[in-house]
């Protein structure tokens, strides 16, 4: 685990080995906000007018059912996806304008399952995270290999960094795609499902490793969870979404009550504080739509 | 550039692992050093084997002298009209079907998908026998149309570029659905040809170096010259767009732009090579694994252009001389060499450099 020296309030906007780039935090105190976002596939609008800012330097997970747009949300974050109507704004410049690899410099995306090339290797594959930080003719640096050294140690996979990611189990493999945006080292990273197909182990494991990203290293996070336990543990802001809108958005004690449980999900359920770290906790009691 | 902001890591803690990374980097940077200096002098001997040691023998003192403008009875003609020039579109042609069928494969994921299996050169194919057969037409204007067929191949394949989800799938199908139809149509267009017209037309099914000219080598040479550059830049990006569309775009990779560019770069190759020497099978598709698995880890499409020459040039000597007084056409031989490598391809997947 590392250590920050720097007092928070003074924390840099980019990660060590982040291109240095002049990025003003707006006004809102928010780089990456939506406003009257709309996305859609074909003729079917999956996000209807959701206006949001995103928190800088914290965690924010979107929960909601399946099918509610949330996946589709952080795709258009990540400008994989062009509105039809409203817009993304990343440290205040629309996100579509500006240029791929300067987006890519300051926004990480790591999909819900990305494709393992064959016979790649975990280096091979971390390595790959430096991209946006090369020019059209690679060259290789040494604050690439600091980074990816950096990116291997905190994803413990110095040991593993020469073996196969097919060999890998489906816990190291999320290490391996983590340590990938940790090399990419952005300011702002979007999740898509970190921790689905992992054990409950493995997922505390994911999310402990987001944690310090977004507390050590100043980075802002949004992740889309749909295990509302771990979400209201691991965030420091809801983002409750259904049927493409925003239904309740803030603090996990303001989001995680059985109002908005029943509203979002349609499930009746109790809500109990964790002994340990006050956290909402949810009991699912029955269906209720 | 200017340095970054300072690590807020320890780095002290860093520099133990960041020294074994570079080390690491150092066997497989020199293993690939050593790859492209062993092909580049078996390109050379190939070339010079091809060129002196036919079945009339030039001296190496001779050709330099013949090279530096000094006139040889008989070894002149030989040198200048037969060996060398075959020997050189060969090395040319090789390279531009090798890398363009590795760029291909890589780009699309899919080892089977070179520009030979996905009707690209069948296009060439199937418009240059069109030509011949239908129009009764020979020399430029068969050139010509094997140009604008691939160039149509390459279009029906790219109006699939795009688009949600599974672009390289569908790539990958709608090519190889083509080249079935596109082989049809040669056959049909066999059966109705005449016994003239169908030698005429078989170059353009099997590939052959016979009918080189300098013009021809000087084109392909400059052809030669831009794409292959282009090609190995654009191969640069095809690692990232390797770990799937969305997360390839997330680094940085504009998608759809890079994969139009290649098959661009990808088609201009192969036309360029296929119209000099006919579509000479298996080369494109057999070069990228040959090289992935002389280099392991990122896929070379360099290595892959030095393989393609490699196997030209040497089938083409076997082409020539392998069964005396038959000159067979080089597609032929690469053909048969085709098959045994593909089953040994499946046999050995490439590994990755674990315990190195």
């Amino acid at each position: 685990m590392t250590v920050t020296e720097t007092p928070a309030a003074t924390a840099p906007l980019t990660t060590p080995y982040a291109a240095p780039h002049d990025a003003p935090e707006s006004a809102a105190g928010s780089r990456l906000r939506t406003r009257d976002l709309s996305l859609g596939y074909d003729d079917r609008v999956v996000v209807d007018g959701v206006t949001l800012e995103v928190p800088t330097g914290r965690t924010t997970a979107v929960v909601g059912p399946n099918g509610c747009g949330k996946s589709t949300l952080l795709r258009g974050l990540g400008r994989l996806l062009r509105p039809r109507g409203g817009s993304v704004l990343l440290d205040g410049d629309e996100i579509g304008s500006l240029p791929t690899r300067e987006v890519a410099r300051r926004l990480g995306l790591l999909p819900q399952q990305p494709i393992v090339p064959e016979g790649v290797s975990v280096l091979e594959l971390v390595e790959r995270g430096r991209h946006p930080h090369h020019g059209l003719f690679r060259t290789w640096s040494r604050t690439d290999e600091e980074a990816v050294a950096s990116a291997l140690e905190r994803t413990d996979l110095v040991h593993l960094a020469h073996v196969g990611v097919d060999s890998l189990s489906g816990g190291q493999r999320q290490r391996v795609w983590l340590a990938m945006v940790l090399a990419q080292a952005t300011p702002v990273l979007l999740l898509d499902e970190p921790t689905s197909f992992l054990d409950v182990a493995h997922q505390l494991d994911v999310l402990d490793l987001v944690r310090r990203m977004c507390d050590d290293d100043g980075t802002t996070v949004v992740m889309v969870l749909h295990d509302l336990a771990m979400a209201a543990r691991y965030a420091d802001h809801l983002v409750a979404m259904r049927d493409g809108r925003v239904v309740a958005e803030g603090s996990p004690a303001d989001v995680v009550t059985p109002a908005v449980i029943e509203e979002v999900f349609g499930v009746a359920a109790t809500v109990l504080s964790d002994p340990e770290t006050g956290a909402p906790v949810v009991i699912p009691r029955r269906r209720t739509s | 550039m200017s340095v970054a902001a300072p690590p807020r890591t320890p780095t002290e803690r860093d520099t133990p692992t960041v020294d074994a990374l570079t080390r690491a980097r150092r066997g497989p940077r020199r293993r690939r050093a050593v790859v492209v200096a062993v092909l580049v002098l078996l390109v050379v001997a190939l070339v010079l084997v091809r060129a002196l040691l036919g079945d009339y023998r030039v001296s190496f003192v001779d050709a330099v002298r013949i090279i530096g403008g000094e006139p040889v009875p008989g070894a002149s003609f030989v040198l200048m009209e037969s060996t060398l020039p075959r020997a050189l579109v060969a090395v040319l042609a090789g390279a531009a079907f090798g890398a363009a069928g590795a760029a291909f494969q890589v780009m699309l994921r899919n080892p089977l998908a070179s520009p030979d299996v996905l009707g690209i050169t069948l296009g060439a194919s199937a418009a240059a026998v069109l030509a011949v057969v239908a129009f009764g037409v020979r020399g430029t204007p068969v050139t010509l149309a094997a140009l604008a067929g691939s160039v149509l191949a390459a279009l029906v394949i790219l109006s699939q570029a795009g688009g949600r989800g599974g672009a390289t799938g569908r790539m990958v199908l709608v090519g190889v659905a083509l080249a079935a139809g596109l082989s049809a149509l040669v056959h049909w267009l066999l059966v109705r040809a005449s016994i003239y017209q169908a030698q005429d037309a078989l170059v353009w099914l099997s590939g052959s170096l016979n009918t080189v000219t300098w013009t021809d080598i000087v084109r392909l040479l400059v052809l030669d010259a831009v794409l292959l550059p282009a090609a190995l830049v654009l191969a640069g990006r095809l690692p990232v767009l390797g770990l799937g569309d969305d997360l390839a775009a997330a680094l940085g990779v504009r998608v759809t732009r890079l994969r139009v560019g290649v098959t661009v770069v990808v088609v201009a190759l192969v036309a360029a090579a296929t119209a000099v020497v006919g579509p000479v099978a298996f080369v494109g598709f057999l070069s990228g694994p040959i090289a992935r698995r002389l280099v392991p880890g990122r896929p070379s499409v360099g290595v892959a252009a030095l393989v393609g020459a490699v196997v030209v040039v040497g089938a083409d000597y076997l082409a020539a001389y392998a069964i005396p007084g038959t000159a067979l056409p080089v597609g032929l031989v690469t053909g048969l060499l085709g098959a045994p490598v593909l089953l040994w391809m499946l046999r050995s997947r490439p590994t990755t450099q674990e315990g190195r």
